[in-house]
């Protein structure tokens, strides 16, 4: 018992109890003493909430050195203790390959429950009419599928930016390891703060929480804007974290245009979202504010403005779909020349390109407005920078295209993943000049076209990516592979599935099926449609369920695999699996290109001594 | 040489038959409006451009992948190129100058739908959760079905009671929200005689799904024939007429006429008696007041309801319409 209650999570969880419980009294307290009605739901559990989030901060320990600084006392040089076993993933850690793991852990649950409340609702839509939901638990599960996704994206990104980050540019850890964790442990509470707003009432207004809906919506609205708040500070802290490492910790000789490819990518993302998660949770604490203290920020009855909610809210929300997807094509440029075997096409445009998209992303947002009522004219100038993404984007595809081309390609799991990403990607590409162009997007804006696009683009540059990720890492991390038939028996149900749902998506919505709703109209004959949908859905559900299966397996059970089974020129391969307590022992010093395969004897990095079979243990 | 000529071919093909297949499978409703031609040309343009994209990249993406494959028995790696800064400059002026086109082409399209003509029927819009209303200011008349008149063109002034809300017939294609305490407008030339919906395309609440309602697009002569209908049909009694109105308008969803508890107050009973106001000062329900607080419902809340709920009807009703609805709230005693 003892031992269950050392662990981090548990004690973290036992705290945030308190706290939440202790936040309603203290408010509640206040009230009654300076003669206010005693009970107000919304303000306690609000506050409870937050304050439930501090106390799991102190309770999961991440706290404590700061507060040992704090108090003037000296800390020691942090010591990673590796005999903890799988039990130090469960508290806290300042390696980033734990921290890393612990993410990915997080993401991978998120997502699970996100696709569940998505398979749900799916289900609910298989016929017209109302099945086994009530209009306002389908709302609130679509809603939630939404921001859960979202979270579990942005949490399975700093995953791969974590673990990565650091050993391919050859540092022992992140800049600043406290901190680190500290950006993990929030996430923690805010995905729990955000799901226990289903317990409060739920709510109705999708994720994008437009007021004066959002004004009106039950309190779950209230956990829905917290959760969304705590885990934002989280991706902030996260990517200064980012920034610094891959500015201070290069390995010698990594000079910008020698950094891997993905590093680039993970500037790209950093630099979005240290800059622009400000302003989704400002817009949200301004609805909380509204709610909670009366300021009508966006009341047009106190001389507020609704569509001043949606300019705040897209200047971060549109940027985030670029945070989304700029990881994971940084993960396809990234491995795409190893099953190749051919330098990445372009490295340079490449690189550029990630920069470019997140900066052109910046100027874009107000194509999610054209049928908003913001300023007519402000409509013309948007379209024209929207396209413009079109250009960095497609740079991308041309690359991947030069870098295939002559090669000699193979085959394995994260080879098939990577080319789903490629294709799904590009229907997402390809159907996004259409929203672009005002006067098309005002027949498509708030239809399922949408809603098929926005998956495309998820699917083809994160979901599909993330999984060719897993399977290319799993070994470094594990020193086990995971299982090749069962990986591939994964892609054929996701892959097929999910391009059969999306089209079919995107096809009902130019035909007229409006996104976001319970129930559609059976004179529009969309029941076959709908069908379809639901089947693919469950299909690449199964696939999920198949990838977890093979996780709990290939842990135990895998082909062991400690060497560079990739055959990659990458500095994390050239030593052996599962890579040690901070990363390299003798350390690397950059001395090529990292992508010139095919180029005879060059490597990208060089050691000292062969750490493959070195004499320094 | 082979590899690009075989890849030419192959692109053209598929590009005209992945062209062929869109087209050909409907996806688009029918054209009902002047502005949905044009913005399906565009969609025309927009297909062409999918198509030859998407047969460009898969098919040079299949090709690689079969074709250089690696063999049975082969090793080594593949062909060490790096890149090629021509083909960059290319691949990445081409699209730049395309992007432009398009916006252009974009630009002008949305000139076209966005025409104004100056002889264009008014209809103002009220929506709310979850209901439709239009009035016709010209005529006069209140209802919950839009009628509009073939070939002419339709100013809808738009509005919403509550939250957003978003104007969309699929067959007219152009879609706009309705904003709480500002007017949105959108403009729309039916050309085909039928009977469509409006759907509400913007979340707006838990029956956001059956936000719905019925648009007849109809002949001139029966427009005016529905139009005189409607004016005859409108009581010339006061007191009904205000009835038809607080049904109309949606009074009655939050005012209740028999006492019973909703989000305002019970109209029953209403008049002359002493209200408390929300600053604890007290009033007289009479004409004066009940008037203010239809046309400015924010200046005297009664106590123990919230503000901001009620929209201000000053420019949805005139006079006579606002004297009409408070003669029918005298009539409930």
């Amino acid at each position: 018992m003892r031992k269950f209650f050392s662990i981090g999570l548990v004690r973290g969880l036992i705290w945030q109890m308190v706290g939440t419980a202790l936040g309603i009294g203290i408010l509640t307290g206040i009230r009654l003493l300076i003669g206010l009605p005693v009970w107000k739901a919304e303000s306690a559990f609000v506050f409870g909430a937050l304050l439930g989030a501090i106390f799991f901060l102190y309770g999961v320990g991440v706290l404590d050195d700061w507060i040992k600084v704090a108090s003037g006392k000296e800390i020691p040089e942090h010591i990673e203790k590796s005999t903890l076993g799988w039990r130090r993933y469960f508290g806290v850690s300042l390696d980033h390959k734990v921290i890393g793991i612990q993410y990915l852990t997080l993401a991978l649950v998120l997502m699970a429950v996100g696709g569940t409340f998505a398979l749900i609702f799916r289900s609910e839509l298989t016929e017209t009419g109302m099945q086994f939901l009530t209009l306002m638990e389908y709302n609130t599960l679509m809603s939630l599928h939404g921001m859960v996704m979202i979270v579990g994206i942005l949490i399975g990104i700093a995953a791969f930016m974590n673990y990565l980050v650091p050993m391919l540019i050859g540092a022992r850890d992140m800049a600043f390891p406290r901190l680190n964790a500290f950006a993990f442990w929030l996430a923690v509470p805010a995905g729990i703060i955000l799901l226990s707003s289903m317990a409060l009432g739920g709510f109705d207004t999708g994720w994008t929480g437009y007021p004066p809906l959002s004004a009106r919506a039950p309190i779950g609205m209230q956990m829905f804007f917290l959760g969304v708040s705590l885990a934002g500070f989280s991706t902030i802290l996260g990517s200064l974290n980012i920034i610094v490492t891959v500015i201070r910790l290069r390995a010698p000789g990594m000079i910008p245009f020698r950094m891997p490819i993905f590093i680039w990518a993970s500037i790209a993302t950093s630099i979005i979202s240290l800059t622009a998660t400000q302003l989704i949770g400002l817009s949200f604490q301004m609805v909380m504010f509204q709610r909670l203290f009366g300021m009508g920020f966006f009341d047009p009855g106190k001389g507020g403005n609704p569509i001043l909610f949606q300019h705040l809210f897209w200047f971060y929300s549109h940027p985030a779909v670029y945070v989304f997807v700029l990881p994971g094509l940084g993960l396809i440029s990234e491995m795409l020349p190893v099953f190749a075997r051919k330098p990445l096409f372009g490295y340079k445009w490449v690189a550029i390109s990630s920069i470019a998209i997140a900066l052109i992303g910046f100027l874009v947002w107000g194509h999610h407005m054209f049928a908003s009522g913001m300023a007519e004219y402000l409509r013309v100038p948007f379209m024209y920078s929207t396209l413009l993404v079109a250009v960095p984007t497609g740079v991308k595809f041309f690359s991947w295209l030069g870098t295939l081309w002559r090669g000699k390609i193979t085959y394995e799991t994260p080879m098939l993943f990577l080319l789903a990403g490629i294709v799904v990607f590009l229907f997402g590409g390809l159907t996004g000049p259409p929203n672009a162009t005002v006067s098309t997007d005002l027949h498509l804006t708030d239809t399922y076209f949408i809603v098929g696009h926005f998956h495309d683009t998820m699917f083809g540059g994160y979901v599909f990516p993330f999984f060719a990720g897993i399977y290319y890492w799993f070994p470094k991390m594990t020193g086990r592979r995971l299982n090749e038939k069962l990986g591939k028996l994964q892609f054929w149900l996701m892959a097929p599935a999910f391009i059969v749902l999306s089209l079919v998506m995107m096809k009902v919505g130019m035909l007229g099926m409006r996104r976001r709703i319970a129930d559609y109209d059976p004179a529009l004959q969309f029941v076959d449609e709908n069908q379809i949908m639901t089947i693919a859905a469950f299909l690449i559900a199964l696939g999920v369920l198949i990838f977890f299966i093979n996780v709990y397996w290939s842990i135990q059970k895998g082909d062991v695999a400690t060497g560079n089974i990739w055959n990659s020129r990458s500095p994390e391969w050239q030593v052996p699996s599962p890579m040690p307590v901070h990363n390299y022992k003798i350390p690397f010093v950059v001395v090529g290109e990292p992508y010139d395969y095919g180029l005879p004897g060059s490597v990208y990095v060089k050691f000292q001594e062969d750490p493959l079979h070195g004499t320094s243990k | 040489m082979k590899h690009v000529v075989i890849i030419v071919i192959l692109v053209v093909a598929c590009t005209f038959l992945i062209h062929t297949g869109l087209t050909n499978i409907g996806l688009l409703p029918v054209e009902a409006s002047a502005q949905s031609v044009e913005i399906d040309r565009l969609f025309g343009i927009h297909i062409w451009l999918v198509s030859a994209l998407f047969s460009l990249i898969m098919v040079v993406l299949l090709y690689s992948l079969i074709v250089f494959r690696r063999k049975k028995g082969e090793t080594g790696d593949g062909a060490y190129i790096t890149g090629n800064t021509t083909l960059e400059v290319l691949w990445t002026a081409i699209p730049l100058l395309a992007v432009i086109v398009l916006a252009y082409i974009g630009g002008k399209s949305l000139g076209i739908i966005r025409l104004i003509d100056p002889s264009a029927l008014q209809v103002k819009v009220i929506s709310g959760q979850w209901f439709w209303r239009y009035q016709y200011p010209d005529y006069g008349v209140t209802t919950t079905n839009l009628y509009l008149p073939v070939g002419r063109q339709v100013k809808l002034e738009m509005t919403s009671n509550d939250v957003l809300h978003s104007f969309w017939v699929p067959e007219f294609r152009v879609k706009q929200d309705l904003v709480p305490g500002r007017t949105t407008e959108l403009r729309i030339t039916p050309t085909l005689i039928g009977d469509y919906k409006v759907r509400c395309a913007e979340l707006c609440g838990a029956s956001h799904a059956y936000m719905e309602g019925l648009v007849k697009v109809v002949s001139q002569g029966d427009f005016d024939k529905w139009i005189s209908d409607q004016q005859s049909a409108a009581p010339m009694d006061p007191v009904l007429r205000g009835q038809q109105l607080s049904q109309q308008l949606g009074c009655i969803n939050c005012h209740s006429v028999d006492g019973s508890e909703k989000t305002g107050p019970t109209w029953l009973q209403l008049y002359q008696s002493e209200v408390e106001l929300s600053d604890g000062s007290s009033v007289v329900a009479d004409d004066n007041y009940l008037k203010t607080s239809i046309v400015n419902s924010n200046l005297q809340v009664l106590k123990g309801y919230p503000a901001n709920v009620m929209p201000n009807f000053a420019d949805l009703l005139d006079q006579t319409e606002v004297e009409s609805l408070v003669a029918y709230i005298k009539t409930l005693k």
